[in-house]
C-alpha cells in the first residue's frame, strides 16, 4: 500500500476523492488515502505547494493561477483529472431577486434575460450590490463575471465582489452584508432551505459543461511518481463513475453528509446530485439537468482548451498580462497526457484530440476515439459564443466589442 | 514594526501577543476575523499579519492583500521561500504569516519562530484541557454506573466499583466503556 495524503474542502464536488477512499477504489489500486479537510483554498494550496499533501481538490482556475505565480509562491501544478463539471449556483436575496422575472424557473432557464434584469436592478438597489464569491480564482467567479459582462455590467466597477468562505455565506446573507453569492453545492440549497435567498442562475445554464474542480498535484511530484499518480487517476475514474450513477445517489448523499466530510443534511446534498431543487424558500423543486456532472460525457478528461479558456478570462479581467509563455504554461497545467497514460488499459474511450473548440456543441457528438464509442456532451455557453483555443486574442477582442 | 494577529481563539491570540510583547514588540493588534475585519486591517496597514492556518477567512485576507490600494507594498506569505524547514514547521504548527515586501528576513524570522513556538504551546495546552475535560466526563459516567449498581444490587460503593473493574478486565474493555454500556442498558430498560 502506498500512503497518499489529499487535502479537500467540504463541498459536494470533493465526492470522487471521498468515494475513492470510502468505497475502496483507492485500495484496489494499492493506495492508502488519508484525507485532510481544510477550511480555505489558501490552506489547501499551501499544503500542496509546500509538500504536506501529495494531491488536492482544487478550483481549476486556482491551479492555473498558482502555476502562473498569481497566488503566493509560484509552483507548477499538474492537474491530470477533472473531478466535475458544473455544480454552482447564484443565490440572491429576496429583495434583489424581486427585480427579476417573478417565476424563479424562468430566471434559471433564461440566463440572458436574467443577466439583463440583473443589470437593470443595479441602479434601483439601495447600494451597489455586494456579491459573495469564494475566491478570486474560482470557476464560479469567472462564470459570474462572464455572465454579468454579457449584460454590459463591469464586475469590477458596477458590483462589489467580496471574497467569503462558502460556510460563512449564509451568515453574511442573514446579516445583510451581501446581496447574494455564487458558490458550489450544497451552499445555495442551504441558503434556500434557511429562507435566506433565491437561486437566480445555475452554472450549468451559463456554460453547459463548465470546468470546475481538478485533482491537482505538484508537477515535480507527478514527474517523480508516475506510477502512484496513474493509480490515483484510475481510482478517481472508478469513483467518479460510481458518483454519477443515479443508483448510488442516496448512498453518496449519506456519505457526504458525515460531519468529517461536507457536514450538511443528506437531503440538501442530494438536491445537487439529482439536479432537482427548490429555487426559493418553500418553492416546488425544479429540474436543472446536468446541475453537477461527475463522469458522463467524458467529464473527467482534462481538456487543455479548458485551461486556456481560464487563461483567456484571466487576461480579460487584467489578472495576468497576455504572453505566449503564460499561455503555454496555463495549457500545460491540464495534463491530458497523464490521463491518457493512466487509463490506457481501462477500456475507457479517449478523445482523439486534447483541445477542442469550447462551446461548439448543441447536440451530443460521437467523437473520434481510440477505442469504443465516446459521446461528448453539448457544451454551449449561454450567449452562443464559442472559444477557439488557437485564436484567443480574436476571442477576447470579440468579447470586448460585443461583436 | 506593526503586527496584526487575526484569530478567532482569544486564548491563542493572547498567548501569542504576550510572547511578542515579551520579545519587545509593542505595536500589536489582535483582530477577530468577523465581518469587516478586512477593512479594519487595511486601515492598520500592518507590516506583518499572523493568522492561523485553519481560519476560513484566509481567502478573504489574501483577496485584500491582492487588491488593496491602501497597502502600498505587496505582502507575501512567508519571508524566505527557500527555508523549507521553517515553512514546514509553520504549517505543522498551523501558522500562516504575511509580510510586507522589503522587510528583511532577519527581522521577521524571530517573529515567525516565536509564533510557531506559541502556537505549539497553545496546542499542547488545548490538548491537556481536552484531556482534563474527558477525564472529568469519564469520572462522571463511572459515578453514575456505580450508583445504578449500588441501588439495583444493594452494593457498597467499593463493591460497585470492583464489579465494574472486574467486568472490564474480563471483557478487555475500559471501565468507562462498561459503565457507559450499563447506563445505556438501564435507560433502555427504563430502570
Amino acid at each position: 500500500m502506498t500512503p497518499l495524503s489529499i487535502a479537500f474542502l467540504p463541498l459536494t464536488d470533493a465526492a470522487p476523492i471521498i468515494v475513492a477512499l470510502e468505497r475502496g477504489f483507492a485500495r484496489e489500486q494499492g493506495l492508502e488515502l488519508s484525507l485532510i479537510r481544510d477550511t480555505s483554498w489558501a490552506t489547501v494550496r499551501d499544503r500542496l505547494v509546500y509538500g504536506q499533501v501529495q494531491a488536492a481538490h482544487m478550483l481549476a482556475p486556482l491551479a492555473v493561477a498558482v502555476t502562473l505565480g498569481l497566488s503566493q509562491a509560484p509552483c507548477t501544478i499538474a492537474a491530470p483529472f477533472k473531478l466535475n463539471d458544473n455544480g454552482n449556483a447564484l443565490t440572491l436575496s429576496a429583495e434583489f431577486a424581486a427585480a427579476l422575472d417573478p417565476y424563479p424557473r424562468n430566471r434559471v432557464t433564461d440566463p440572458e434575460a436574467t443577466a439583463h434584469d440583473f443589470a437593470g436592478a443595479i441602479g434601483l438597489h439601495r447600494r451597489k450590490p455586494v456579491i459573495g464569491i469564494v475566491h478570486r480564482f474560482s470557476s464560479h467567479a469567472l462564470m459570474l463575471r462572464y455572465w454579468l459582462a454579457y449584460a454590459r455590467v463591469d464586475p469590477d466597477r458596477d458590483v462589489t465582489l467580496r471574497v467569503l468562505p462558502p460556510s460563512l455565506m449564509t451568515g453574511a446573507m442573514r446579516a445583510g452584508e451581501i446581496d447574494g453569492f455564487i458558490a458550489g453545492a450544497p451552499w445555495s440549497s442551504v441558503a434556500v432551505a434557511e429562507g435566506l435567498g433565491e437561486i437566480a442562475a445555475a452554472g450549468a445554464n451559463i456554460w453547459q459543461r463548465g470546468v470546475e474542480k481538478m485533482l491537482a498535484t505538484r508537477a515535480d511530484w507527478a514527474e517523480a511518481n508516475p506510477d502512484t499518480l496513474d493509480r490515483l487517476v484510475r481510482a478517481l475514474a472508478h469513483a467518479a463513475a460510481w458518483c454519477d450513477d443515479p443508483a448510488n445517489r442516496e448512498a453518496l448523499a449519506e456519505l457526504l453528509a458525515r460531519p468529517d466530510y461536507v457536514g450538511q443534511s443528506p437531503a440538501l446534498i442530494a438536491q445537487a446530485l439529482a439536479g432537482r431543487m427548490p429555487l426559493q424558500p418553500g418553492g416546488e423543486p425544479v429540474d436543472i439537468p446536468d446541475f453537477l456532472v461527475f463522469h458522463r460525457g467524458a467529464a473527467n478528461f482534462p481538456w487543455r482548451s479548458q485551461a486556456l479558456w481560464i487563461y483567456s478570462q484571466f487576461v480579460r479581467w487584467g489578472m495576468v498580462e497576455a504572453s505566449p509563455e503564460a499561455e503555454r504554461a496555463a495549457a500545460d497545467v491540464f495534463r491530458s497526457d497523464v490521463y491518457r497514460r493512466a487509463l490506457a488499459g481501462e477500456g475507457i474511450a479517449m478523445p482523439g484530440a486534447s483541445m477542442k473548440v469550447e462551446g461548439a456543441l448543441d447536440e451530443p457528438l460521437s467523437a473520434g476515439s481510440h477505442k469504443g464509442s465516446l459521446t461528448l456532451a453539448p457544451d454551449r455557453f449561454f450567449d452562443g459564443r464559442s472559444f477557439d483555443p488557437e485564436a484567443i486574442s480574436a476571442y477576447l477582442k470579440a468579447l470586448e466589442t460585443g461583436s | 514594526m506593526r503586527i496584526a494577529i487575526i484569530d478567532e481563539s482569544g486564548l491563542r491570540a493572547t498567548i501569542l501577543e504576550d510572547g511578542l510583547r515579551e520579545a519587545g514588540f509593542d505595536d500589536i493588534e489582535v483582530v477577530q476575523p468577523h465581518s469587516g475585519f478586512v477593512a479594519r486591517l487595511e486601515r492598520m496597514a500592518p507590516d506583518v499579519v499572523l493568522m492561523n492556518l485553519g481560519n476560513p477567512s484566509r481567502d478573504a485576507l489574501e483577496e485584500m492583500l491582492a487588491v488593496s490600494r491602501a497597502l502600498a507594498r505587496p505582502i507575501a506569505m512567508f519571508v524566505d521561500q527557500s527555508d523549507d524547514a521553517m515553512i514546514g514547521a509553520a504549517i505543522d504548527a498551523g501558522v500562516s504569516a504575511y509580510v510586507v515586501d522589503g522587510l528583511r528576513k532577519e527581522r521577521v524570522k524571530p517573529i515567525l519562530d516565536l509564533a510557531i513556538r506559541r502556537f505549539n504551546a497553545y496546542s499542547r495546552l488545548k490538548s491537556e484541557l481536552d484531556e482534563a475535560r474527558t477525564e472529568l466526563a469519564e469520572r462522571k459516567t463511572i459515578d453514575r454506573a456505580k450508583t445504578i449498581l449500588m441501588d439495583s444490587r444493594k452494593l457498597s460503593e467499593p463493591e460497585a466499583y470492583a464489579l465494574l473493574r472486574t467486568t472490564a478486565m474480563k471483557q478487555g474493555r475500559r471501565i468507562v466503556d462498561v459503565a457507559d454500556a450499563l447506563i445505556t442498558a438501564t435507560s433502555l430498560l427504563g430502570e
